[in-house]
């Protein structure tokens, strides 16, 4: 996890296009400016944080379902719920599945668990064109290195 | 039409919080309620996991924003739900 540039997800276990699932790891820093604000001697993960988590997760599952041909982006989030601290250091296992896909949107579910659930949501996306080939190609490398593109060609074998 | 007009208008009612009684069949969702684009889709998750279909907004809005359509055909109450009758008939079919 890169907290100062919002890149909240390091590696994908699992994908099932499927099943529309997907199963992401992020591992919490142990030290951040943004735990120096919140909060002083006693460092949380903000919960705004915990819902951009979910939410990528929720975005590279979708890319993954559309094969990385355009991109989601973050547009609602409803009944969300922190149900436990998560300090620096922490491992955090990061599930979202469809919940619908519609027609230029999609609404996933989405949990966060490290010894029990750490909060859950409801996250609507909007799926577009990709605005900038900059942004393609860099989405396309993050796919590879944090093993989505792997994940998503096994997918397709465990299918056929 | 009246009984897909009914789920309509609730789904909109407690989507944007305008008052049903407010809601009828000849009014325009941008103009005359006001509902915003993020709202709409709401709205339309909300329709499609009632009725069991797949509204498609984006080759509407295509076709409005390529002039093949006006944007009455699908914004106006009565219009729509004539759009969701044709797609609920398409899915029983």
């Amino acid at each position: 996890m890169r907290l100062e540039y919002f890149q909240m997800i390091d590696s994908v276990v699992a994908f099932d296009a499927a099943a529309g699932t997907i199963h992401a790891k992020a591992n919490v820093p142990e030290a951040s400016p943004v735990f120096e604000g919140h909060f002083p001697g006693y460092p949380i993960m903000p919960g705004v944080l915990l819902i951009e988590t979910m939410a990528q997760a929720s975005g590279f599952l979708i890319l993954g379902m559309n094969g990385l041909t355009r991109m989601p982006f973050f547009m609602g989030v409803q009944k969300a719920k922190f149900r436990k601290f998560v300090g620096p250091g922490t491992v955090l296992d990061v599930h979202a599945r469809i919940e619908h896909d519609g027609s230029g949107f999609t609404v996933t579910k989405a949990r966060i668990e490290h010894d029990g659930p750490v909060c859950d949501a409801e996250l609507t996306l909007r799926i577009m064109d990709f605005p900038a080939e900059e942004l393609r190609t860099s989405l396309l490398e993050r796919a590879a290195t944090m093993g989505l593109s792997q994940a998503i060609a096994t997918s397709a074998g465990e299918a056929t | 039409m009246s009984s897909t007009f009914d789920i309509v208008a609730d789904v909109i009612s407690e989507t944007s919080e305008i008052p049903r009684e407010k809601i009828t069949p000849e009014m325009h969702a941008i103009d005359d309620l006001g509902i915003d684009s993020l709202d709409f889709l709401d709205i339309v998750f909300a329709l499609d996991k009632k009725f069991g279909i797949k509204i498609p907004l984006e080759q509407w809005t295509q076709e409005v924003n390529a002039g093949k359509a006006s944007v009455e055909e699908y914004f106006v109450l009565k219009n729509l739900c004539a759009h969701i009758d044709e797609l609920i008939a398409k899915k029983n079919a």
